[in-house]
C-alpha cells in the first residue's frame, strides 16, 4: 500500500507541473516554489538541528565497539573505543564518510542443526555509500548553474566523473551509478520480506522523489535536451535575486525542477534529517572516558534515598550480634 | 498469579521462521503469549521505593486499573524526556529503516517475531511521537507513520519492551549508532509512571533499597555466607581466611554483585576472590549495605537507579577507604563505567587507584576511582604476582561469553581472556560474529530472568547457546567463562536446555582453581569441592 501511495504521489507531482506550466504558471515553478522549497529546507533543517542541540546530554554513554584503554600493555582500539577527541573525531569521520558501522553489517541464516550462520553482507553498505557518493557529486555539479565562469573544481570533478566517456555529450559515471543504487534500495523494500514489513510510505516516497529527479535529469540531457543557456539564465537569476524566465524550455526542465523542490521542502520533514542527526547522535560522537573524567548531567536534582543511618537502624541489634561494627552501640 | 508455562522443547522450539505476516504491524496487536512476558509488580514494591500508582494488577488481563489521565501522563513523560535526553530525541528522529538491526537482535533471531526487530521495537513507541510531536505526523497520520496512542499500543509496548535486554547490539551495526536500550530505558519509564512494572524487576528493587542487595541478605546474613564459604576454602587449602566487614580504615572496598554472595555458581566466584586478597595480603573490605554492585532500578527509571546507587559512594566515604574495587558484574559495570560518576560523584574523597602490590597506577579509572577485578588481577598476574598452577583446571575446556554490557558499554575484552589464558590449559573462542563487542546476550538480563518467562528466555539466548554448542561440537567445551552474575544466574538454564552438559563458571573461579597459596595443603577438590581429576588428565 505505501509503496503505490508513495509513487502516486511523486506521478502527481509530475502532473501537476503539466497542468501548471500548460496554464501558463512558469513563474510559480520556476521562481516561487524553488525559493519556498529552499528556505524551508534550510530553515527547517537549522531549526531540526537546533533543537536537537537543545535536548540535554545527562549521560556520556557511547557505545563501544572494541577494547578499552585500561593497562599499559593491553593494546586499546583507540577508534571504535575513543578516549580523547581526536579519537571521537576519527571515529565520526569514518562514520560519516564510510559508514563504517553498516560496514560491519552481517547476514543471518538458520540452518539444519539447529545451526545459525553470520555471513558479511556489504550490499548494503555498498549501495548506500553509492547513492549518497553519487548524490554529492552530482549536487556539486549543478553548482556550475549558478557560477560564472564555472570554478576549476567543479570542471575537475565533472572531467573525473565522465573519465570514460569519448565524445558528446558527457556522460557522467554518477547518473547511472545512483540509478542502480535506488533501484537497488527500492529492491530491498519490495522483496525482502522483513525489510517490506518494516517500511512505511515515507521510506519508499524519497526514492521514487530521487528516481524520479534522476530520471528527468538523465532525460533533460541525453534525450529530450533542453535549452541549457535559458536553464542558466533561470539559476543564475535565481542566485542573483533576479529572476527571468526564457521562452521555450521544455517541460522536463520544470518536471526536475519541480521535484527538487519537493526534495528540499520534504527534507526537514522526513527521515532525510539522519543527513544532520548523524553527527549528533550520543552513542558515536562521545568518548568512553567516564572513569577518566566527569560527565555533569544539566538537569540533574537532588534525591532522596535511604542513608546508613536508616539502614543500621533497621539491623543493629542484628549486627552486633554478628559482630558486624556499628556506628552507634 | 498465572502457572509458569513450560517452554516447547528444543527441537520444537528452533523452528523458527522470520517471515513476517502478512498484515501490518500496525493493524496487529500484541498477543500475549505465556511464557514471554513476566508477571505485573505487586504495590508493596512500588510502595517500598515510592513509585506512582501501586495497585495490584494482572498483565495477561486486558484492564490495567490505570489512572484516568494515563494518556495525559505518558505523553507527557515523552515530552519530557524529548528534552532531557539527546539520545531519544535524535532516535526518534532519524532512523531510516534500513533494516541493518533486524537481525542482529537475539530475541528476533530466536523468536522470529518482527516486532523484536529493534527497528520495529522503536517504531512502536516511535509511531506514537509522530503523532502528537511531529508536524506530519499529525497532519498525514498513518500514512506519515503515526499511531494513536491506545490501551492496545501501551499494552504492546510493555510486552516488547520487556523483551529487549538493553544489550546494544543492534546499536553496534546502526549507521547512526541508534540504540534501542536507550529507547526501552525509556519506554520503560513511561511505562513505570503508570507503576507498569514486572514484578521481577520490582521486587529486587524494593529489596535494594532496604539491605542494599536484590536478593534482601540481611547483614548477618551476609556474613554467614561468606563465612561459610570460608569453612569451604579451609576444606580445600588448608587455610582459614578470614575477612571483614563494614571495616573502617580498610585500603580499599570490595564491591561484588549479591549474586556471588548466594547462589551456585557465583559463591565460587566470590571465594575465588577471597582466596586471591588472602593470598596477596589485601587490605580491602566489604560493606555490608552497599553489598550489590548490580543496580534493577537501572530497568526501572533513572531516578530509582540514581537512588540505588547511592551507596556505593556513601559507604565508601564512611569506611574512609582510599578505592574501590568492583566485582565481575554485568550491568554494575555499565553503571560504574557510564553513571555512577555522573550521579554522585565527583568522588575526590577517594585517591586514583594503586594497586597496593605492583604499584600500578590505574589512570583509566582516576576519576570514578573504581576499578574492575579483571583489570586488577591480570595487572597482578602480568606482574608475576601470583603462583598458578593451570593444570587444575585440565579438565574444564572453556569458552568465554563476553556479557553485553562489559562489551558494548566498556569494551573490556582482553583482561579476562589473558587471566583465563593463565590460569587454564584449554580455552576456545567462540565464533567472530558472536564475542566481544558483537557479542549475544544471555536472554535474560535488564531483569528478565524471572521464571515465568522461561521460554522467552530461552529463545533469547539460542544465539548464545548456538555459539556455546560450536565449540563443544568442535572442541569438546565442557565450561561456559563470563565476568557477569546474571549470566552466572541465566546461563546454567540456557545450557541445560540447548546443550547440556557445558557448566557455567566466573572467571575468577577458574583463578581460584589454579592459585597455588603459600602453605597450602595439596589440593584434591576444586572450588565446586568436586575431587580434582589426575593432574593433567584432559578428561
Amino acid at each position: 500500500m505505501g509503496i503505490l501511495f508513495s509513487f502516486a504521489v511523486v506521478i502527481a507531482i509530475i502532473l501537476l507541473v503539466f497542468a501548471g506550466v500548460g496554464a501558463g504558471l512558469n513563474y510559480l515553478f520556476a521562481v516561487i516554489l524553488p525559493y519556498i522549497a529552499f528556505l524551508t529546507f534550510v530553515i527547517g533543517l537549522t531549526y531540526r538541528v537546533v533543537n536537537w542541540g537543545q535536548s540535554a546530554v545527562p549521560f556520556r554513554v557511547p557505545t563501544t565497539g572494541g577494547q578499552q584503554t585500561s593497562l599499559p600493555w593491553i593494546r586499546a582500539n583507540k577508534i571504535d573505543n575513543p578516549t580523547t577527541s581526536y579519537a571521537v573525531a576519527a571515529r565520526m569521520i569514518l562514520e560519516v564518510l564510510l559508514f563504517r558501522s553498516l560496514f560491519r553489517n552481517t547476514k543471518t541464516e538458520l540452518r539444519e542443526g539447529p545451526r545459525l550462520i553470520y555471513s558479511s553482507e556489504k550490499l548494503l553498505w555498498l549501495a548506500a555509500l553509492a547513492f549518497h557518493y553519487s548524490f554529492l557529486v552530482i549536487l556539486i555539479r549543478h553548482f556550475r548553474f549558478f557560477a560564472v565562469p564555472v570554478p576549476m573544481p567543479i570542471e575537475f570533478m565533472e572531467f573525473i566523473d565522465s573519465f570514460f566517456q569519448v565524445g558528446a555529450p558527457l556522460v557522467y559515471i554518477t547518473n547511472f551509478v545512483i540509478v542502480i543504487a535506488l533501484f537497488y534500495l527500492l529492491y530491498r523494500r519490495i522483496a525482502m520480506p522483513q525489510i517490506k514489513y518494516i517500511s512505511l510510505p515515507s521510506d519508499y516516497f524519497p526514492l521514487f522523489l530521487i528516481l524520479g529527479i534522476a530520471a528527468s535529469g538523465i532525460i533533460m540531457r541525453y534525450f529530450d535536451k533542453v535549452d541549457i543557456v535559458g536553464v542558466k539564465q533561470i539559476t543564475m537569476g535565481l542566485a542573483s535575486f533576479s529572476p527571468t524566465i526564457p521562452d521555450g524550455i521544455g517541460i522536463i526542465f520544470y518536471i526536475h525542477l519541480a521535484l527538487v523542490c519537493t526534495l528540499f521542502a520534504y527534507f526537514p520533514f522526513s527521515k532525510l534529517v539522519h543527513l544532520g542527526g548523524v553527527f549528533l547522535s550520543p552513542t558515536r560522537n562521545l568518548a568512553n572516558n567516564n572513569r577518566l573524567a566527569r560527565h555533569v548531567n544539566p538537569w540533574d536534582y537532588p534525591i532522596k534515598s535511604r542513608s546508613y543511618d536508616d539502614y543500621e537502624n533497621e539491623f543493629r541489634d542484628k549486627m552486633k550480634k554478628a559482630g558486624i561494627p556499628v556506628e552507634k552501640e | 498469579m498465572a502457572t509458569k508455562a513450560k517452554p516447547p522443547k528444543p527441537d520444537e522450539l528452533s523452528k523458527i521462521s522470520y517471515t513476517p505476516p502478512p498484515k501490518g504491524w500496525m493493524d496487529t496487536p500484541a498477543d500475549f503469549k505465556p511464557g514471554l512476558y513476566c508477571h505485573g509488580t505487586r504495590s508493596k514494591y512500588l510502595e517500598a521505593v515510592g513509585m506512582p500508582y501501586p495497585r495490584d494488577w494482572s498483565a495477561s488481563e486486558t484492564d490495567w486499573k490505570l489512572p484516568d489521565n494515563w494518556k495525559e501522563i505518558v505523553l507527557e513523560g515523552i515530552k519530557e524526556r524529548l528534552q532531557k535526553y539527546r539520545t531519544f530525541h535524535v532516535f526518534m528522529d532519524i532512523c531510516v529503516r534500513c533494516g541493518a538491526c533486524a537481525d542482529k537482535c537475539h530475541f528476533f533471531l530466536g523468536g522470529g517475531d518482527p516486532k523484536n526487530m529493534p527497528v520495529l521495537r522503536a517504531e512502536l513507541l516511535r509511531s506514537v511521537y509522530r503523532k502528537y510531536f511531529t508536524t506530519s505526523g499529525k497532519l498525514f497520520g498513518k500514512a506519515a507513520g503515526a499511531r494513536e496512542l491506545s490501551t492496545d499500543v501501551l499494552r504492546e509496548i510493555w510486552y516488547y519492551y520487556f523483551q529487549c535486554t538493553e544489550c546494544r547490539r543492534c546499536s553496534l551495526f546502526c549507521p547512526y549508532g541508534i540504540d534501542q536500550a536507550e529507547i526501552t530505558i525509556i519506554g520503560r519509564e513511561l511505562l513505570n509512571l503508570l507503576g507498569l512494572n514486572t514484578d521481577w524487576i520490582m521486587g529486587p528493587v524494593a529489596n535494594s533499597y532496604r539491605t542494599g542487595n536484590h536478593l534482601g541478605l540481611e547483614p548477618h546474613t551476609i556474613k554467614a555466607n561468606i563465612e561459610f564459604m570460608l569453612d569451604d576454602i579451609e576444606t580445600i587449602t588448608g587455610h582459614k581466611i578470614e575477612t571483614t566487614f563494614n571495616r573502617k580504615g580498610a585500603e580499599i572496598l570490595f564491591i561484588a554483585p549479591s549474586g556471588d554472595l548466594f547462589g551456585v555458581p557465583g559463591n565460587y566466584v566470590a571465594m575465588g576472590e577471597l582466596m586471591l586478597f588472602h593470598e596477596i595480603g589485601l587490605d580491602y573490605t566489604w560493606s555490608t549495605m552497599a553489598c550489590e554492585g548490580g543496580n534493577f532500578g537501572f530497568f526501572t527509571s533513572m531516578e530509582v537507579a540514581k537512588k540505588l546507587y547511592y551507596k556505593i559512594y556513601s559507604e565508601a566515604k564512611r569506611l574512609g577507604v582510599k578505592w574501590i574495587l568492583g566485582g565481575e558484574c554485568g550491568h554494575q559495570w555499565r553503571l560504574m563505567n557510564q553513571y555512577l560518576d555522573t550521579w554522585w560523584g565527583p568522588a575526590d574523597f577517594l585517591e586514583v587507584p594503586v594497586s597496593p602490590i605492583t604499584g600500578t597506577r590505574f589512570e583509566n579509572a582516576r576519576g570514578t576511582r573504581v576499578v574492575h577485578i579483571t583489570e586488577f588481577t591480570a595487572d597482578l598476574i602480568k606482574h608475576g604476582k601470583l603462583k598458578l598452577d593451570p593444570s587444575r583446571n585440565d579438565h574444564l575446556k572453556i569458552t568465554f561469553h563476553d556479557s553485553c554490557n562489559t562489551a558494548r558499554a566498556m569494551g573490556i575484552f582482553e583482561e579476562p581472556r589473558y587471566i583465563i589464558n593463565q590460569v587454564c590449559n584449554h580455552f576456545y573462542e567462540m565464533p567472530e560474529s558472536t564475542i566481544r563487542e558483537k557479542t549475544f546476550c544471555c536472554g535474560s538480563g535488564s531483569g528478565l530472568n524471572a521464571g515465568e518467562n522461561v521460554e522467552l528466555r530461552m529463545r533469547g539466548g539460542f544465539p548464545r547457546a548456538n555459539a556455546v554448542k560450536y565449540v563443544k561440537d568442535q572442541f569438546g567445551v565442557n565450561m561456559l567463562a563470563n565476568i557477569c552474575a546474571i549470566d552466572r544466574a541465566a546461563l546454567p538454564t540456557l545450557m541445560d536446555y540447548w546443550n547440556p552438559g557445558v557448566g557455567v563458571c566466573g572467571v575468577h573461579e577458574l583463578l581460584g582453581n589454579a592459585l597455588v597459596m603459600k602453605g597450602e595443603i595439596e589440593r584434591t577438590l576444586d572450588l565446586r569441592t568436586d575431587p580434582l581429576p589426575e593432574k593433567g588428565g584432559v578428561e
